[in-house]
């Protein structure tokens, strides 16, 4: 996340600041390149991007389409791929859709609003360090992710990849909207003297509790690392109880046997004093947390949408009901 | 009777500059503490001279001298003293999107840099060249700068530091400047490396200070005593090899007072409260050493990746001002001697209040009766021990059932009982505790490297505990007695062979 920020920063002083429009200002044939960073998490903290990739996949795009790309979205507005695609839109001298494919952070790449929405995975490009321009023309998602994980690994376990290049017309209800200026006014608010209390404000967010994590399960399956925390409350929330169930993202709350938020609403546990996120690989014993709850976007809500990211997608054999009704 | 081969042990804090003398039996036989000055080497002397005085005869038997000090610490911080450095990175056309330094405050980018570029070379995580070694360009960027060192940074060098290697060779022998090369400075992550490898260039300056100030304080003194410096993980390093890696000598303070905790104490599982005039340190020790923080450490603004002990500081030392709402976070620091009520002075501190509760300094009549024992002491004492107690529990992880080692020159602080440990310990010397875990330490050597998963996994951990051995006997361990202390083995995901992390730390008693 920091080499994100770091790259971002570099690119603006570079290259000039990267105006954020709205899919509904964008020209129905406006061509949208979603972008995200693929590889192993410890390679990418060594091995940082060049400034290259990001022309390379838009002179394939040129290619493809027999135009340049005319705007820059985030995959995954969550984590690292979240802040990168400002540089890469600085770089391309492009402006940044205030709008991602997620809303939030998922572990897997089907999990984006796009495959919600039944556009087709039929088309990645895939740029490295080396300079290597890779096009692949899947049948589906799954070849998709098998192909891209290929390649991936024979450039050194670190590419940037476009998948999902749509037209603002295609792209209309296949979008997170509002997520960029959402993650900005989120750091606006915990900026000023009371951040916890703004972050709530802020995202519209229930407080499950507030109160000492006391313990942290883990264990690393497939890949993913899945786990349960145990946060215990105080002050207010003296004598309750609440238990988060991990799986890269926190994915389900429960109090007293009773489930007070799940996938795909949004778990976030944060330092009660500074209301930074914590992540789940960084969740330790004595950390002073509070846990918000808030709604996701209403595409997750779908039957489409619960299918591919709601609680059974996690192995979770719940029914998905809304956060609004479970903390009511 | 007076022991052969004594030891000085010497530890530069925020407030004071502790000094011991060790015989060959690791028992006490001196110690002494003085204030910390402005430029560090004349407290150091001051405290060398207190502690020697007080060895007395026995002074000419010293035949070591292990100093953990704040000289590059400082340098640092205050942006003072600092070499020029031209900075290399190994790795175009990868990792150009953040070129070296970014992020860096301005003033020490200012102070420190002398240029900075990205050349081809560097290595992908599975072995393979990014491209090979651009030494033109190489020759092109040193002709073009005036710098003091060079430092140098390849991609994935912490598992194949060749590029690097062949730029020392080229550097020493076309230009003859000294080379910082990242995969002998820190482990993989490349920035964070890259921003230690900078900052070990930028202190050959100060290295070479301190040796020569320490040197000549031995000498002036007659002592023919082989000085040694104290690194951030609680080993130590020989003046020769410190000069080489300075920057290891930045936060060696936390892991001396550790270290020198589980000595006196005899207790290898325990937390540790270092009580100081300002603030408290807290650490774990495991198996007799610090217990390191995964967090990324930051000096002077900038991010390195150091393993560096696991600290909890908290603002409550024997200076802090006690006021109506609360304690701290100021101290009167060092004037505490003339401040305190205690003392005679005009300032209510923490001291006063642990004093009226009977919590008294040892050297320090119980002067009780002498204090009014009224809501302001006690409020102080309650909100001290809730502080305690506090950290006491964030550091425990959720273990109850280890003592708590109380050092440092305020450990009579703390309350008899604290919720979280077993039982608090009060080793003999525990004043000293740091200046006696500089003197105790061992040498030790790293390796962090990427190898290969399948059947030459075990060749290449062979391989790298060798090399970890041989970088503790560079450091000044006798080669007969380094052990391998630590060996962590990390799977690693989305490669196209199975790949292990793997970290080994060796370690070992100084050479005779």
């Amino acid at each position: 996340m920091r080499t994100g920020a770091l790259a971002a920063r570099r690119a603006i002083e570079e290259y000039g600041a990267v105006p954020l429009v709205r899919p509904r200002d964008l020209a129905a044939d406006a061509l949208i390149v979603p972008l995200s960073g693929i590889g192993a998490p410890t390679v990418s903290h060594e091995m940082i991007h060049g400034e290259e990739e990001p022309r390379r996949i838009a002179e394939e795009i040129e290619r493809i389409f027999g135009r340049p790309p005319d705007v820059v979205m985030s995959s995954e507005i969550g984590g690292a791929n979240g802040v990168a695609p400002v540089a890469w839109a600085a770089q391309l001298g492009l402006p940044l859709l205030d709008a991602d494919g997620m809303g939030r952070a998922f572990p897997e790449v089907q999990m984006v609003s796009m495959y919600v929405a039944g556009l087709p995975a039929d088309l990645v490009i895939m740029a490295d360090v080396a300079g290597n321009v890779v096009t692949i023309r899947p049948v589906d998602g799954l070849w998709s992710e098998r192909l891209a994980r290929a390649v991936c690994v024979a450039a050194g376990s670190h590419a940037l990849m476009a998948d999902y290049v749509l037209t603002a017309g295609r792209a209309r209800g296949a979008l997170i909207e509002g997520t960029v200026s959402r993650a900005l006014a989120v750091g606006r608010a915990t900026e000023g003297p009371a951040p916890l209390r703004a972050l709530r404000d802020e995202l519209g967010a229930v407080q499950l509790i507030s109160g000492k994590l006391t313990d942290v399960e883990r264990r690393t399956t497939g890949g993913f690392v899945r786990g349960t925390a145990t946060i215990e409350g105080t002050g207010d929330d003296r004598g309750r109880r609440l238990t988060l169930e991990l799986q890269n993202e926190n994915l389900v709350a429960v109090e007293d046997g009773r489930v007070r938020a799940m996938v795909p609403d949004l778990i976030t546990v944060v330092d009660t004093e500074t209301a930074a996120a914590i992540q789940t690989e960084a969740l330790r014993y004595g950390q002073r947390v509070t846990v918000l709850a808030w709604p996701c976007d209403p595409l997750w809500r779908t039957p489409e949408g619960l299918r591919t990211a709601g609680p059974r997608a996690f192995g979770y054999d719940l029914d998905y009901v809304p956060v609004e009704e479970l903390t009511k | 009777m007076i022991e052969e081969a004594l030891r000085v042990g010497i530890d530069v804090g925020g407030t004071n500059t502790d000094a011991v003398v060790l015989d060959a039996a690791d028992r006490v036989v001196a110690k002494a503490k003085r204030p910390t000055t402005p430029d560090v080497t004349e407290g150091l002397r001051a405290a060398l001279d207190a502690v020697l005085a007080e060895a007395g005869a026995a002074a000419p038997d010293v035949r070591r001298v292990m100093l953990g000090t704040t000289h590059a610490t400082n340098a640092v911080l205050e942006r003072r003293n600092l070499g020029r450095v031209a900075v290399l990175r190994l790795g175009a056309p990868a990792t150009t999107s953040v070129p070296p330094l970014c992020g860096w405050p301005a003033d020490l980018r200012e102070a420190v840099c002398a240029g900075q570029t990205v050349v081809a070379g560097g290595h992908y995580v599975d072995g393979r060249e990014i491209g090979p070694l651009d030494r033109d360009a190489i020759r092109r960027f040193l002709d073009g700068v005036a710098a003091d060192a060079v430092a140098v940074t390849g991609v994935f060098s912490p598992a194949d530091g060749g590029h690097e290697r062949e730029v020392a060779e080229l550097v020493g022998r076309e230009y003859g400047l000294p080379v910082s090369l990242s995969h002998e400075v820190g482990s993989l992550g490349l920035l964070e490396r890259e921003n230690a490898t900078v900052l070990n260039a930028a202190l050959y300056g100060v290295a070479a200070h301190v040796v020569e100030a320490l040197t000549a304080a031995l000498a002036g003194r007659g002592l023919a005593a082989r000085p040694y410096l104290a690194q951030n993980d609680g080993t130590l390093m020989t003046v020769e090899h410190a000069a080489r890696l300075p920057v290891a000598t930045i936060g060696s303070g936390p892991a001396n007072s550790l270290r020198g905790a589980a000595f006196l104490s005899g207790v290898a599982e325990a937390i540790v409260a270092d009580v100081g005039g300002t603030s408290t340190d807290l650490g774990v020790l495991v198996g007799g050493f610090p217990r390191e923080s995964a967090a990324a450490v930051e000096i002077g603004g900038v991010l390195t990746n150091f393993r560096m002990p696991d600290i909890l500081a908290i603002a409550l030392g024997g200076g802090s001002v006690v006021r109506e709402h609360g304690v701290g976070p100021d101290s009167v620091g060092y004037r505490i001697t003339e401040e305190a009520l205690v003392f005679g002075g005009g300032t209510v501190t923490m001291t006063d209040a642990a004093v009226a509760a009977g919590r008294v300094p040892p050297g320090l009549a119980d002067r009780r009766e002498a204090l009014r024992r009224d809501d302001l002491m006690r409020a102080a004492v309650a909100r001290a021990d809730e502080m305690v107690a506090d950290a006491v529990d964030r550091m425990a992880l959720g273990r109850g059932d280890r003592p708590l080692v109380a050092v440092g020159g305020g450990a009579f602080l703390l309350a008899p009982r604290i919720p979280g440990a077993s039982r608090v310990v009060r080793p003999d010397h525990a004043e000293v505790a740091n200046a006696v875990g500089a003197a105790i330490a061992l040498a030790s050597g790293r390796v962090d490297t990427i190898l290969p998963a399948g059947e030459s996994r075990s060749k290449a951990i062979e391989r790298a505990k060798e090399e970890a051995a041989a970088r503790a006997v560079a450091a000044g361990a006798d080669a007969a007695q380094v052990e391998i202390v630590d060996l962590v083995e990390v799977p690693l995901s989305y490669l196209s062979e199975p790949a292990v992390r793997v970290h080994v730390k060796a370690a070992g008693p100084l050479a005779r």
